[in-house]
């Protein structure tokens, strides 16, 4: 195993590696949530793994296949699966069916609103179920790559081919098309609601500012971004895909137009997965060396969570009081972090 | 083959004109008993008898690279499909991937090429054309998709050899070689052919590209194929020499260039590539073996559309001919261009 290389403007680096309580899960897993005080890891098919403060893990069967899309928010975790079904995962643990799609079809994305609304996707068609509501269902011109939540009103974007579709599921012929040429695959909102962005199937973001719709090109990625963590507050949005962490600047009116991105936690490896800190502007992100670092935002200082030489970092969480960091490797090797 | 190939997840197309019997292929690949297990991604979901645990249905929507150039395109759902599976790795051996008659091969091909999470994962095998030796030489005519698979293709199951005359089926195979005589080509009935034949073919792996083609490049391409149901079509071997009707292509065609003289790897590459970039549309696969001047290294590339890959393959061996060989496979190549071009890449 090859030794850590710290950063050359960081004399030495902070390690917190031996505060690390070790987790092998002996699954793949995909990403990392916290439920009530236990970390949740979802796998890539079938199970996800409660770890509690002791160490002790606790699996539950939640699709009978490969698991495909996961949100949550701190109460529960929606996942669909490619056994055409989307379920719910609570904090005891307790599995419900949300929704089976009729002909079985994979159900590629989900999304989940702070009012507890949730959506999910198979195909060309994303559907809305909102408490007692009817289901609603609209179909877009091609495969949906992502949804997301507007973070006010009920309002769904749906990313797919060639621009995102904006939809106000409660009202009819509300749908509005954002254009922009390629293939759109993660979508997510901006906290103060101002600015839209997906993650491109080439290495590179787009923008939009919704006052406007006046676009927004980051690009400069090395590969495709496949994590967007939004700062505490919504000032930056940090992302993976390049051998630092990107952090794209949403503080102004103009979000990063014309602007520079913060490039933080240089390694010889390629950021595979960024979370920041629900409430400080601390960011923890995992590399495809396996290094698990926390940065500051203000300035760059590093901490070391987790040494190189294993799998590519897939999974990262922060609980909800930003006390409690989780983390995992492909192959399930991971790690808690009090903090 | 490289370790990093062995661990990627072959992948094998299959493609072919409607009623050409791909789903019979399909289900004889499956049926078999060779104790692996296959992930399916077929067109349209669950409408097909296919007896398989993992079928999975497909859009082929086609997409096109933001990067400007119009021939690169993916398969979008290919993409996200193959990000699916990754997630259910070990579950199964092998892909097949079967496109809708009307489909173009190369959104599929240059998929495994252009995206970087598939390429880490899985390895394009080898594209396998089901034709229909009874009406292909009409499709050739009025189809231009058929002529797409059967000049894209590196396997071609030349199926309902029991529906056509002797000479119908010497008419169609010469119509075949004349847009494509590298592909290897088996005469079946009911695609009864040795799954050997068409799996594992390691078609777009460097180090295999003469291992598995010994007439690579040879203007005339014998069939070494010794099918026993054929026994009595054994002078075929000698006919596709001397006695098969050649039949020109109106639009595509192959051309191969050779010479026994070095070539100066400074002239040539800068050549390639641009060739590939300017008439990249109207290539669909491209391959060659290369013996640079003063470089003991035999260099191999192989191309779909503008698309490359290439590398130094291994030492010319004592004896061996130090001889560069290329074929393009293509609509309207511009053959004196591209001859005139080649031979500026000599050193004299």
């Amino acid at each position: 195993m090859k030794e850590f290389t710290p950063a050359p403007d960081s004399a030495s680096i902070v390690s917190v590696t031996d505060r690390v309580k070790p987790v092998a899960l002996g699954m793949a897993v995909t990403s990392a949530h916290f439920l009530g005080d236990r970390a949740a890891f979802v796998g890539g098919e079938e199970n996800v793994a409660f770890v509690d403060a002791k160490g002790e893990i606790t699996k539950v069967a939640v699709h009978s296949g490969g698991i495909l899309s996961t949100a949550s928010d701190g109460k529960r975790i929606v996942m669909g699966g490619d056994d055409g079904k989307v379920v719910s995962l609570d904090a005891k643990g307790e599995v419900t069916l949300l929704a089976t799609d009729p002909k079985r079809r994979w159900i590629d994305a989900v999304a989940l609103h702070a009012d507890g609304a949730f959506a999910w996707s198979a195909g060309k068609t994303a559907t809305v179920k909102s408490g007692k509501a009817e289901e609603k269902s609209l179909e877009v011109p091609s495969t949906v790559g992502g949804l997301a939540f507007a973070p006010k009103g009920l309002r769904l974007a749906i990313a797919h081919y060639n621009g995102v579709t904006l939809w106000f599921p409660n009202m009819e012929g509300s749908a509005e098309f954002l254009p922009w040429a390629g293939s759109h695959h993660a979508v997510t909102f901006s906290p103060d609601n101002k600015f839209l962005v997906t993650a491109m199937h080439e290495p590179a973001l787009h923008g939009w500012r919704l006052a406007d719709n006046r676009h927004m090109r980051m690009t400069g990625y090395p590969g495709r971004v496949r994590s967007m963590s939004w700062s505490a507050g919504g000032k930056g949005l940090a992302t993976s895909g390049a051998d630092t962490v990107i952090i794209w600047p949403f503080g102004s009116k103009d979000g990063p137009m014309g602007k520079e991105p913060a490039m933080l936690a240089p390694l010889q490896a390629r950021v595979s997965v960024v979370a920041c800190h629900p409430k400080n502007d601390i960011l923890a992100a995992g590399y495809s060396d396996g290094t698990v670092l926390m940065v500051r935002l203000e300035d760059g200082a590093e901490i070391l969570v987790r040494r190189n030489g294993t799998p590519p970092v897939a999974a990262i969480g922060w609980n909800a009081k930003g006390t409690l960091l989780a983390f995992a490797d492909e192959n399930g090797d991971g790690g808690l972090l009090e903090l | 083959m490289s370790e990093a190939t062995s661990q990627k997840i072959p992948v094998t197309v299959l493609t072919g004109y409607l009623g050409a019997g791909k789903t019979t292929l399909l289900n004889r690949i499956l049926s078999e008993n060779h104790g692996k297990k296959y992930a399916v991604i077929v067109n349209e979901f669950g409408e097909i008898g296919i007896d398989n645990d993992l079928i999975i249905g497909a859009d082929e929507e086609v997409f096109e690279m933001n990067n400007g150039c119009i021939c690169c395109t993916v398969r979008g759902d290919l993409v996200r499909i193959m990000d699916g599976l990754m997630k259910r790795k070990g579950k199964f051996d092998a892909i097949i991937v079967e496109t809708t008659g009307l489909a173009d091969p190369a959104p599929v091909a240059q998929t495994f090429f252009v995206d970087e999470d598939v390429q880490k994962n899985a390895r394009l095998d080898a594209v396998v054309t089901v034709a229909d030796a009874k009406w292909l030489s009409d499709r050739l005519k009025d189809a231009p998709e058929a002529k797409n698979q059967i000049a894209f293709a590196d396997v071609i199951v030349l199926n309902k050899t029991d529906l056509v005359s002797k000479g119908e089926l010497a008419e169609v195979e010469a119509r075949i070689r004349a847009i494509n005589p590298y592909a290897k080509l088996h005469r079946t009935e009911r695609c009864s052919v040795a799954l050997a034949d068409v799996l594992d073919r390691g078609a777009f792996d460097l180090d295999r590209i003469l291992d598995i083609e010994p007439d690579f490049l040879e203007a005339d391409d014998h069939d070494h194929d010794h099918d026993h149901h054929h026994g009595h079509d054994h002078h075929h071997h000698h006919d596709h020499g001397h006695g098969l009707k050649h039949y020109h292509d109106e639009d595509m065609q192959s051309l191969s260039l050779k010479t026994d003289k070095p070539l100066d790897p400074n002239m040539f590459m800068p050549w390639l590539q641009n060739l590939v970039q300017v008439e990249g549309g109207k290539i669909l696969r491209s391959k060659g073996i290369l013996a640079f001047h003063d470089d003991d290294d035999r260099y191999v590339f192989q191309g779909v559309h503008m698309m490359l890959e290439g590398n130094h393959q291994r030492k010319w061996k004592e004896g061996e001919p130090r001889e560069s060989r290329l074929v393009f496979i293509g609509r309207e190549l511009p053959e004196e261009a591209i001859r005139k071009g080649f031979e500026s890449c000599i050193v004299s």
